[in-house]
């Protein structure tokens, strides 16, 4: 287990697991953020950010709660430090960049509640990974929410210039999209070795 | 803070009726998404999730609303999440106690609870301006509706995927199963053709309503 090599973690956050369309985490922003294709990028830049901070500072909790003897505190924990990273990371969109801020709308405070986050915290410690692996696991898995998020809204910006029957517009339509890009990722699968 | 009386909701049969089908939260509002499409690969990992998940919602709900009139208006999203992230803990340890098999299955997802945005959805949007009653019978409302969507992908993934119902085999023992339906991208193809034929039914309500000499909205 600890013996897995970084770029091994990587590819399989990223690719052979991504969180979005192999492991269902973080579909909330997935449909919601993925019109178009720049906000989809700022989305995926701020979520990886805060994947970042929440991963390191989950190790930390981690290793504090295990010291304790207080494991029943974690869940509670890691989701304090991840509500405060967003309100960190809203602030400072809001400072630097308004434009932005406004076009993220609701979805900004709701990285909170998207799971890709949580399930990073949860998933790097079920796997015991040390400080170094869940940095790299955390890229990884920012790497690919935004690629399935880059995806998704390089296909619907295509998609809004074509003619759709009416009773498939909209929902439904994004989840059928979501589920060829599924498909397409299957085929990495076993790339990466063990499965999480 | 003091909310006017009359935006408090009069408790009606609808308080519940329309977590269930007006305002469902999976089909309708398309929210808490991710164990939707994560956990229902099987009718009972399903309906293991949807009563979970209804128990925390039910109890956070009541909670926020007992305490609505304390809780400060700055903090009150990370209360509600303290609040939530208690019962899951709960829950949790639970289900762990109760059945290590069906811990295994759901795996992360009952943790992952914390983040589903029916709960956090209704504790801001409803619970934290109601009555304790109406809060309880809504919460319960909304919390049938997700288990009713949880069980409506759960079981046709399962019949499709593995030809069984709550593991009883249903075929011939010559069918062929479509493995890719217990797979994540037939967890996004059987919830985009539920969405489907909802439109459908909403579009034919429409064409209904205005007459067969009147125009239709949809222009394509």
């Amino acid at each position: 287990m600890h013996a897995e090599p970084l770029s091994l973690i990587f590819l399989d956050a990223a690719i052979v697991n991504n969180f979005v369309l192999a492991l269902f985490l973080g579909i909330c922003p997935f449909l919601g953020v993925s019109a178009k294709k720049d906000t989809a990028w700022n989305m995926g830049l701020a979520t990886m950010f805060v994947m970042l901070v929440s991963s390191a500072a989950a190790f930390g909790i981690n290793w504090l709660l295990t010291e304790l003897d207080l494991l029943f505190l974690r869940l509670i924990c890691y989701i304090a430090v991840i509500a405060s990273a967003v309100q960190l990371v809203e602030m400072f969109v809001k400072r630097f960049s308004p434009a932005l801020f406004r076009s993220l709308g609701i979805f900004l405070p709701l990285i909170t509640t998207n799971c890709a986050i949580l399930g990073l915290a949860l998933f790097q410690t079920t796997k015991e990974y040390d400080f170094v692996q869940s940095i790299v696991y955390a890229l990884g898995a920012g790497v690919g929410f935004t690629l399935a998020l880059m995806l998704m809204a390089g296909l619907r910006e295509k998609l809004a210039l074509t003619r759709v029957p009416s009773v498939s517009q909209g929902a439904a339509m994004s989840l059928m999209l979501a589920g060829l890009l599924s498909l397409a990722f299957m085929g990495f699968a076993g790339l990466g070795g063990s499965h999480g | 803070m003091a909310e006017l009386p009359n935006t408090e909701e009069r408790l009606t049969p609808d308080t519940f009726l329309r977590g269930l089908w007006e305002e469902n939260p999976v089909f309708v509002m398309l929210l808490g998404m991710c164990p939707v499409l994560a956990v229902t690969s099987t009718t009972v990992n399903a309906l293991a999730m949807g009563l979970a998940t209804t128990f925390v919602l039910v109890c956070s709900s009541l909670l926020v609303s007992l305490l609505r009139n304390w809780i400060p208006k700055q903090v009150r999203i990370a209360s509600y999440i303290v609040i939530i992230a208690t019962f899951v803990t709960i829950v949790d340890y639970a289900i762990q106690a109760i059945s290590l098999e069906l811990y295994a299955a759901l795996g992360a997802f009952i943790q992952l609870i914390v983040a589903n945005c029916v709960i956090l959805g209704r504790a801001e949007a409803y619970a934290s301006k109601q009555k304790l009653m109406t809060t309880l019978v809504n919460s319960l409302g909304m919390g049938a509706g997700f288990t009713l969507a949880l069980l409506s992908l759960g079981t046709v993934r399962e019949i499709l995927g593995n030809g069984t119902i709550l593991g009883i085999s249903l075929f011939p023992a010559d069918f062929q199963p479509w493995i890719v339906m217990i797979l994540p991208p037939g967890g996004f193809f059987v919830l985009g053709a539920w969405l489907l034929l909802f439109n459908w039914l909403r579009l034919r309500k429409e064409r209904k309503a205005t007459g067969p000499i009147g125009v239709t909205a949809d222009a394509r």
